[in-house]
């Protein structure tokens, strides 16, 4: 009856357990990687969109407050899309004839919607809501990035659930003063720890880390 | 799941054995096992299923094809009335009464008030009619039609009324605010529009003997750490 191992076999278990080593540990760099990259999150991505509207010459070029178009990001979950009514309230008046603007002519002549991308597209099952985080001092800017550099909307962040944590763990590294959450290039002072903490304690902001928070 | 596991289970050394192979058994014996566990593989990433994620209900303004207007965000029925929005007060929520422009502030004045008003001035108005309302916004180098200064005799004796009124019908080539800026905000909109005008039209005489020194000694003022633009 022959051996059931030969001599080799010790190279060949050898090799092998490295071999799996590397394998499951290569297989999960590369599945993090894939799920942290722009394909998986869509982030970095410019969204094509039914008119190429750029932020970077409204809010860049122009200084329009975000409010302008989004109005009801202080008092509602979703922060509202401009009405083709607020496009013309400029471009009524302003580059009228410019093909790129038809849709928005069309939209305002038939009273049909334009209908954008939507670039931040959370999973059902999540419940966000601007008009708290804006109240309690979170910044636009924290989480769509710098918009005012943005020709066409791209997400910035992950909106990973530990990109979320991250913030509802250590508000106080994120928090800025009320008057400076629709100021795109806001800088963190250099106290922020301090600062951050005194706003925390001021707005009442709380931890919240409860699944219920944001699942329901 | 019950097969695959079967399979990572199932012991075939026997067998191998029994055969009399050259093939070290225990390489063999991991074949199928490494078979089910690219078949459980499989089986996780067909997992990947986006039910939760996008669940059959719908985010404010999506679209639809369920109507034919493609928004499953309906407009109120007309004649719909919210609660407490029946609207019969409506010198206070358009600025005018009986065609007349409302001369009284139908709210408590206070300083709240006009912070509110300028903070909602910065926003909406601020864009065509400039920081100071000489109608010289951002938005006139761009083309626009200047819109006319605050500081005229005629807006200056117009009834508050007529600001609120302007803000919620538009006027000329402005368009209504009214879907953007609630009536509170327009009135305190109209009262900031009050401030600016006192601003821009104050008589030396008025001021206390302090603020006249300020205002004559500019090297002062520019010595003064300037005020932070509104963003």
């Amino acid at each position: 009856m022959s051996q059931i191992f030969r001599p080799s076999s010790n190279a060949v278990s050898k090799i092998s357990l490295l071999v799996v080593v590397l394998t499951v540990g290569f297989l999960g760099w590369a599945l993090w990687g894939l799920a942290y990259s722009p394909f998986a999150t869509r982030s970095k991505i410019p969204f094509d969109q039914p008119v190429p509207f750029s932020h970077k010459h409204h809010v860049g070029g122009l200084g329009i407050d975000c409010r302008y178009c989004h109005p009801v990001v202080e008092r509602t979950a979703f922060a509202g899309m401009p009405a083709t009514e607020t496009c013309m309230s400029c471009h009524t008046m302003i580059w009228t004839n410019a093909p790129m603007l038809e849709p928005v002519r069309q939209s305002w002549a038939t009273g049909k919607s334009l209908e954008w991308n939507r670039v931040h597209d959370l999973p059902g099952f999540v419940y966000f809501n601007h008009s708290i985080h804006v109240n309690k001092g979170i910044g636009c800017q924290s989480c769509h990035g710098r918009v005012d550099q943005m020709p066409l909307m791209y997400q910035v962040n992950t909106l990973y659930m530990d990109w979320c944590l991250e913030c509802h763990r250590n508000p106080e590294k994120y928090v800025r003063p009320r008057d400076k959450v629709y100021q795109m290039d806001y800088e963190y002072p250099a106290n922020q720890a301090e600062v951050g903490a005194r706003l925390v304690a001021e707005y009442k902001i709380q931890k919240f880390t409860d699944c219920y928070t944001c699942h329901r | 799941m019950r097969i695959p596991f079967l399979l990572l289970l199932r012991n075939t050394r026997k067998t191998d054995r029994a055969r009399g192979s050259d093939t070290p058994v225990f390489l063999k014996a991991m074949a199928p096992r490494g078979a089910a566990f690219a078949l459980l593989g499989a089986l996780a990433l067909t997992g990947c299923r986006q039910d939760m994620h996008d669940q059959p209900r719908y985010r404010p303004f999506a679209a639809t094809d369920f109507f034919g207007d493609r928004r499953a965000s309906r407009p109120a029925i007309p004649g719909t009335v919210a609660r407490g929005m029946l609207k019969t007060d409506t010198g206070y929520w358009t600025g005018k009464a009986a065609g007349k422009e409302v001369e009284r502030y139908p709210l408590p004045l206070t300083r709240e008030v006009l912070e509110r008003g300028r903070d909602r001035f910065n926003i909406y108005c601020q864009p065509c009619h400039g920081a100071a309302g000489y109608g010289n916004g951002i938005i006139v180098t761009r083309g626009l039609k200047n819109p006319p200064s605050y500081h005229t005799d005629a807006l200056r004796e117009a009834p508050i009324g007529h600001f609120v009124d302007v803000m919620t019908n538009g006027s000329g080539s402005m368009l209504s605010y009214a879907s953007r800026v609630p009536v509170r905000d327009r009135w305190a909109i109209a009262a900031y529009i009050r401030v600016l005008q006192q601003s821009q039209n104050v008589k030396a005489g008025d001021l206390s003997a302090e603020e006249r020194q300020k205002v004559n000694a500019p090297e002062a003022r520019a010595a003064e750490p300037k005020k932070e633009a509104a963003h």
